[in-house]
């Protein structure tokens, strides 16, 4: 059995790993979950990951959840280029704090910007909800600030002077708000220039075929089509936006 | 330096009869001849040194660590002075408060494996991590931190398995095996949002919200937060223990250490998430153990003891931003 990757490409996690693996030449057979449609949350799915989450990766008999577990896994089971996890000491130890700080400084907080501009209003039927958006887009500002000021004012990507796993996954979710009308790169010039270094090692073709389906606006007759999905869909993310 | 050295001789140094209550101990030291740094430069060396430090536990460090605290002063003592800082090694520092989950999982890690280093007290109660000092080390004012001569980490997780590198640990830690590593870096990630801030959370709202506002947290909102958590310990009995002895299969590895701490994070507010699940309270059991007991209970003496803590000290800004907290639950 070949290599399977569950992924949906809007999610920015999902992204990220289909870009490494295509960029890595790395043999796998594309399984969608479609979240719009609820299917990360069907028995089928949860015998795959029971945490009912995309990406999720089967290997044979071998199961396994989270992006960064999977990044890792690919990159020592295929050999990659060592600059994608350096095994220089202090080099693998920043892309670690990277990948680990994001969680909450990074994914969190981007991820309910996109939800309140993008899926509520898609879900709901009503319009952007500018108040909550600001105040969540305030959230982001610190992390944004750090990488800016700090983290890129000393070298050019993340971790290292190359491109690592820490700036995959960071410039998959930075563009998640950004394919959807809040440019996070506008305010940071250090960041903007980040995002084109970054693209340009990974392959502005493979970035854009990645990335195709996040830019398009969503069609709303989609919403529609389970309207009882869509009212829980609506009630779920009010409670985590509150 | 852990483990610490032998207690030097009787009178052998100026800093010998050092006691740690003494907040000020280089200006005692008999030689005023060779204070030739400005006091104001000297003072502010001495806060970043943390003088004054009261050991992990927050109260008079033991035998051991006062004898550490000793020769980190006599090093210290030279830079206070003015010899540069190139001359001295400081070695390993870690920059800690035991009531931080990720904190106790680097310092167990650490004393577990025999790795020396200089404790650095960063009293998250005092509001230290905010303070000039501090955010030298890590502006993003969160601890732990590690600082390895010139060499900054931050990020509990990646310490972690800096330190399991840099000191070639057992391997059990962090196995080699290619699914076993997996295992556990499946774990280390999925915590971050599901265990560690709910579990951290809890604490908050059942205890240091109600003791520093006077008010409680609506009760549906604890309610909320409590069956997150209960969801979360669903999911890592079935998920990530399974009927395995521990999280990676039969050895403690770094995933279970993480896990641990964080889950005894509510128990500095009184509320047992172990009491659910005989699986999980049969393997705490055996994390403990492995560990050692006395480690482990060393680790969480601070956390057990926060309720004596006395939050009329707090600064009153930092009161402030909590009531504020107080009101995005209401």
């Amino acid at each position: 059995m070949p290599l399977e990757l569950f992924l949906d490409l809007y999610s920015p996690p999902c992204r990220a790993i289909y870009i490494f693996a295509k960029k890595n030449g790395i043999p796998f057979e594309f399984r969608p979950v479609v979240l719009g449609r609820g299917e990360h949350l069907k028995p089928e799915f949860l015998k795959v990951n029971p945490l009912g989450k995309v990406p999720a990766l089967r290997d044979g008999d071998f199961l396994l959840a989270e992006s960064v577990a999977i990044l890792l896994y690919l990159s020592r089971k295929y050999q990659t280029a060592p600059y994608w996890y350096p095994p220089d000491l202090q080099a693998c130890a920043r892309v670690d704090e990277y990948l680990a700080w994001q969680h909450t400084a990074i994914q969190l907080p981007a991820t309910n910007v996109y939800l309140c501009k993008s899926l509520l209003p898609h879900f709901s039927g009503q319009p952007v909800d500018t108040v909550r958006l600001d105040r969540l887009l305030g959230k982001l500002k610190p992390a944004l600030q750090h990488l800016d000021q700090e983290v890129l004012a000393a070298k050019p990507f993340l971790a290292t002077e190359q491109v690592s796993l820490a700036d995959l996954m960071a410039f998959t979710e930075l563009m998640q708000p950004t394919a959807v009308g809040c440019d996070l790169f506008r305010d940071w010039p250090r960041l903007a220039a980040w995002r084109a270094r970054v693209e340009a090692a990974l392959g502005p073709e493979l970035v854009q075929d990645a990335h195709k389906l996040v830019l398009q606006p969503r069609d709303p007759r989609d919403a529609q089509q389970d309207p009882r999905l869509a009212q829980e869909l609506v009630h779920r993310l009010q409670e985590r936006l509150s | 330096m852990w483990p610490p050295p032998p207690a030097p001789e009787p009178g052998s140094s100026p800093l010998s009869t050092e006691s740690p209550e003494n907040s000020c101990c280089c200006e005692n030291s008999g030689l005023p001849g060779l204070m030739t740094t400005p006091s104001e430069t000297r003072s502010s060396r001495m806060r970043v040194l943390g003088l004054g430090w009261r050991g992990p536990t927050g109260t008079e460090p033991g035998p051991g660590a006062q004898a550490a605290y000793r020769l980190r002063f006599r090093t210290c003592w030279l830079w206070l002075v003015g010899v540069p800082d190139t001359c001295l090694s400081m070695g390993l520092e870690l920059y800690l408060d035991l009531l931080s989950a990720s904190c106790r999982a680097v310092y167990i890690f650490a004393r577990k494996n025999n790795i020396p280093f200089d404790f650095q007290f960063v009293d998250l109660l005092k509001g230290h991590h905010h303070s000039k000092e501090y955010i030298k080390i890590n502006p993003l004012k969160k601890v732990p931190s590690l600082k390895d001569g010139k060499f900054v980490l931050s990020e509990s997780v990646a310490i972690l398995f800096y330190l399991c590198r840099k000191y070639s640990t057992p391997s059990h830690w962090y196995p080699p095996d290619l699914h076993t590593r997996a295992r556990v870096d499946e774990f280390m990630a999925w915590q971050h949002t599901a265990i560690q801030m709910p579990m951290s959370r809890i604490l908050w709202i059942k205890m240091l919200i109600p003791m520093i506002t006077g008010e409680e947290v609506p009760d549906e909102k604890v309610e909320q937060m409590l069956a997150e958590v209960k969801n979360s310990m669903q999911l890592f009995e079935e998920k990530f223990l399974q009927d395995k002895m521990f999280i990676s299969g039969d050895h403690i590895s770094l995933a279970d250490v993480v896990a641990l701490v964080e889950m005894m994070q509510p128990m500095g507010g009184n509320y047992d998430v172990f009491l659910n699940s005989s699986k999980i309270a049969e393997w705490r059991m055996r994390v403990e153990l492995a560990i050692g007991p006395s480690l482990f209970g060393e680790a969480h003496d601070r956390l057990m003891r926060l309720a004596e803590w006395d939050s009329s000290t707090l600064d009153p800004m930092v009161k402030e931003r909590i009531c504020e907290l107080l009101q995005k639950f209401k």
